[in-house]
This record gives structure tokens, sequence and C-alpha cells, in this order.
């Protein structure tokens, strides 16, 4: 500690990794991938009142740009091909948030015939939020969770993830 | 024009062409041999007594014995409307294309073709509208079986609820 005492005050210590993952967590770009109602309240989640920019998340139009995918809504199985080609698209790291009891489960669609129950199918989901559709507050609650989790990641030992891929939860 | 009026219209114009009325007084229609389908629909458009401009629904049902075709006519002229049916085997179900007659039958019929197999000829375009090109079959046909997996999704998911009752036992 005394080496830390004798630093002027303008000077803030931390830890590399947490510098990172700081940096990292501040400025989440998730996909603009609306499905079905759910998309409606993505675009609440977007908006001035739950205005999920504060946590520095804001919406890109390209898979190749983004951190996170939002699946929010029903995922029929002619569109979970196309689901895997966008994930195989984006930068790693990278983060999928099943929102809504559709890209959860399969949700009230669950038994039909067209419809993928689970995205988890498809890819490696780090959080669920349930509700059907979720309010605004639980896709932000979602988001947090998602920041914690990626406060816990490790880089400079990256060799203990592989490839620094993250796997599901 | 009420409906059963415009039925008996076509009966005297078309004699057995036109093949069985409906006596129900809610949603009265009339079945018309399929080979003669463009005709009657024709006529019903040129008509001035019927003038039926618009084609607003076609739809297909599969019967044990028999799939069916159904379509509803409007008059925006004349506010009233018509239901004709046609009655096809199940096997290789075939009638003549109303696309020419009214263009707003193009996706009705693909949607009828990809759902229920029901082949419309002289098409202009007869692909699968909604479902994967390289689906297995017809998806609303009595007798569909939902395949197991498409291209390596599942589609069975496990059910929590029945897993707690079997714990239970």
């Amino acid at each position: 500690m005394s080496l830390l005492n004798t630093l002027p005050d303008y000077v803030l210590t931390t830890k590399t990794d947490e510098l990172l993952n700081w940096m990292r967590k501040s400025s989440i770009w998730y996909m603009l991938f609306g499905l079905a109602c759910c998309a409606i309240e993505l675009m609440h989640t977007g908006g001035p009142r739950a205005d999920i920019d504060r946590f520095g998340a804001s919406p890109r139009a390209s898979a190749r740009q983004s951190d996170l995918m939002i699946v929010a809504g029903t995922l029929t199985l002619k569109m979970a091909l196309r689901t895997r080609l966008l994930y195989d698209q984006m930068p790693e790291p990278r983060y999928v948030i099943s929102m809504g009891s559709c890209a959860s489960c399969g949700g009230l669609f669950q038994l039909a015939y067209s419809v993928c129950d689970g995205v988890d199918k498809i890819v490696p989901v780090d959080v669920y939020v349930p509700g059907c559709p979720p309010r605004p507050e639980a896709l932000t609650e979602g988001l947090l969770k998602l920041q914690e989790k990626i406060m816990t990641e490790r880089w400079l030992t990256r060799s203990n993830h592989a490839n620094g891929q993250v796997t599901a939860a | 024009m009420e409906p059963l009026a415009i039925y008996q219209r076509l009966k005297e114009r078309f004699g057995d062409r036109v093949l069985e009325i409906s006596d129900s007084k809610l949603d009265p229609f009339c079945v018309v041999d399929p080979a003669a389908i463009v005709e009657v629909a024709t006529a019903l458009r040129d008509d001035p007594e019927t003038a039926m401009d618009c084609l607003s629904n076609q739809s297909g049902v599969d019967y044990k014995d028999r799939i069916e075709v159904v379509y509803h006519f409007f008059s925006y002229r004349l506010r009233h409307g018509a239901v004709l049916k046609v009655k096809l085997p199940r096997d290789n179900p075939s009638v003549h294309t109303l696309e020419h007659v009214w263009k707003s039958a193009n996706w009705m019929e693909r949607e009828i073709f990809d759902l229920l197999g029901v082949t419309f000829e002289g098409h202009s375009d007869l692909r699968r509208i909604l479902m994967p090109e390289d689906w297995p079959g017809y998806p609303l046909r009595k007798d569909f079986v939902e395949p197991l997996e498409y291209h390596g999704i599942s589609t069975v998911r496990e059910s929590p609820i029945i897993r707690l009752d079997t714990r239970k036992k």
C-alpha cells in the first residue's frame, strides 16, 4: 500500500482485466433481431423510457458490428438456419440473449411443426429473459446480468477459456 | 343480392356443373365442378348483377376423403359476397388457377400448395411460400408426420413438467 499512497490523486489504479471488461460491458452493441411481438418490447427498451443506451447499448443493423444478439420472438425452423449464419458472422466475443418464452423454449408454439423450440438448439445462450413478452425492465435486467457476466471474464489468462469463446452458462 | 340468389343464378346458367347448393341460412355455399371453376368465377366477376371484384380469401380444407378449396368472393360495388367450393381427390389434388381472373389468387394458391399440396394448373409461380423449400410433405394434411429433425435441429423438446411427473412416481 505504500506505493499506492505515493501516487497523486489523479492516478487511478485497476486491474487490466477489469479495465478491459469495464470498457467492453459499457459498449454492448446489440443486433436488431426482432422476429415477432417481442420486437416491440425490444424497440421500447431502446426507446427513451427504458433507454438502455445509458448502459452503452445501442442498436446495430449489421451482425458484423454487433457484440450481442437479442433473439426477440418466435424462431421458425426456416429462420433458425439464418440465425446460425448471422451468429457466425458476429465477431468474437459475442453474446446471445434469448428474449421471451418463444426464443427460450418455443413458448406457446412449442408443438407447432414449423417452430424451432428454443434458440439454444442453434447458438449458445448467455442470458434467458422469461416473459411473454418480457417488459422493457426485464430486458434491461437481462442486459445488466450480461454485464455482470462480462465482468467475470479473464483476458490476460484466456488460455483458460477455449479460444476466448464464451460458452453458454 | 343474397348469396342463395347468386347460386340460383349460377345454377340457371351452368346447369349440372354447379353441383350442390347448401341450404344453411348461415354462410351458405355452393359446390362447383372443379373443371368449371374458371368459367364460373369469370362469370361471377363479369356479370353486372354479381360484379365480384375481389377474391377476398382462398383456402383449403383437408377432410378424410377429399380436399376442398374454398373461394370467398366479395363485390365492393354491390356490397355482397359468395362462397364457392371445389372438391378434389386426396391423391394428387389439382385444380385450375384463378390467377388470371384475380391476381390476389397468386399468393393464396401458393399457400394452399405449400400447406396442403394442391397443384394449381397454369399458375405462374407455384413455389412454397411459407415453409422452407426443402420441407418434406404438406403440414396441414391430417396424415402429416412431423420430422424428428430439420437440418440437424431436433424438433422435440423435453417438457420439464413431464420430467417432474416421472420423478414423483
